[in-house]
């Protein structure tokens, strides 16, 4: 079931290259926003901080190699945002981001970390939910 | 079957963009990116943590070793004057091998070929030790490499392996220190990734390691499978890395962050 599902995402980006966008959820359910905030600011698990800053005050050294996450959820449909997390290369070929939902087209992965994702479906849609409510 | 024709064109599409290398004037030693602070206990031998691995490696350069019950002196004399700049020619190639080797091989080759002792292991305290010593004796020069035919084959796979995407974050030494060498991620500056201080104290091991151990850090930091220490392809990339800090001053031993 879980196979199926994720080659269900893959094909759903690929096809969505022209549309910019996911707009189906990858569980079939809404995200946790609350999950989401507590993923994006865990430097092991969501690592976003690493190189993205945004409205996150308690949280010193974050980086700056990316857009300030601020105003993501104005800028970018929830469907936009899924895309851009689920695999970014397919919005911009020479992106630094990480496919956060795709184990295809990776080399020479760490045998700890081989055949999985970086955030499940489930994460995946736990951040889309978050980052939708930054609005300002 | 159209699913699949549509995923393979996104893979063909997929093919990173080239990073461009950085121009010799706008080189930066990881030095420049430190603090004062830590530039002050590189510049200060007596507070430079590195130093005690150094006159070890003086006493080891000494010191008979193995069947052959000869030292390293007793064939290369004074190192301070014979290995003058020898680490910044380093990797170097190796008529023998057929291949360039680095300087903890060129170390052992001579342990095991004249001194008839067994090879010290990579990250030892001895071989960090002799290529501290070693490393000393050029500080102040310019890295130096040979880059005749016989290199070119594998300086252009070192290229090859900064410049590939690897590990599940998909990234590649050049995305970073090539592109981005002027950002931080998080709170740490990226820096340019120049091997010209190694081996050196890095604060965060609290010890002296070798430029494969601190790209076996990186490699982890990007969840990919490392290449085993000594390996033809770290020594490759060291070649490349050393190439693309032609010129750089050595520092050796350096310290880090």
């Amino acid at each position: 079931m879980r196979g199926v599902l994720v080659g269900a995402a893959m094909c759903v980006a690929a096809n969505a290259v022209a549309a910019d966008s996911i707009p189906e959820s990858l569980t079939g359910a809404r995200g946790d926003p609350v999950r989401g905030r507590a993923i994006i600011v865990n430097r092991h698990l969501g690592l976003c901080l690493l190189c993205h800053s945004g409205p996150f005050e308690e949280q010193r050294f974050q980086g700056d190699l990316a857009p300030d996450l601020k105003g993501a959820g104005a800028r970018l449909s929830e469907g936009q945002l899924r895309l851009r997390i689920v695999d970014n290369s397919r919005v911009n070929s020479a992106t630094i981001m990480p496919a956060y939902y795709r184990t295809a087209r990776l080399a020479r992965v760490a045998p700890a970390y081989q055949g999985k994702t970086v955030l499940s479906s489930e994460q995946v849609e736990d951040v889309v939910a978050f980052l939708s409510t930054l609005r300002d | 079957m159209r699913v699949v024709g549509t995923v393979a064109l996104l893979c063909t599409l997929a093919v990173p963009v080239r990073a461009v290398e950085i121009p010799p004037a706008e080189r930066r030693s990881g030095y420049e990116f430190m603090s004062r602070e830590t530039r002050a206990m590189q510049d200060d031998d007596a507070a430079n943590p590195a130093m005690l691995w150094v006159l070890e490696g003086e006493a080891l350069w000494a010191r008979t070793a193995g069947a052959g019950e000869r030292a390293c002196r007793d064939c290369h004399g004074d190192a301070r004057s014979s290995m003058k700049g020898v680490a910044a020619r380093y990797p170097a190639f190796d008529a023998t091998r057929g291949r360039p080797v680095n300087l903890e091989q060129r170390v052992n080759a001579c342990r095991t070929e004249r001194q008839k002792a067994p090879a010290l292991a990579y990250q030892s305290r001895e071989l960090l030790a002799l290529t501290a010593y070693l490393g000393r004796q050029s500080r102040g020069l310019p890295i130096d490499i040979a880059t005749d035919a016989r290199m070119k084959p594998f300086l252009d796979a070192g290229r090859a392996a900064f410049n590939r995407r690897q590990g599940q974050l998909d990234l590649s030494c050049a995305q970073c220190h090539d592109d981005h060498w002027d950002k931080r991620l998080a709170g740490n500056a990226i820096t340019q990734a120049h091997p010209n201080g190694y081996p050196l104290y890095r604060l965060e091991w609290q010890g002296l390691g070798s430029l494969q151990r601190r790209m076996r850090n990186c490699m982890a930091g990007i969840r990919a499978l490392a290449p085993e220490y000594g390996s033809a392809e770290f020594v490759d990339l060291e070649l490349f890395l050393a190439w693309r800090a032609r010129g750089m001053k050595m520092e050796t031993p350096a310290v880090r962050p």
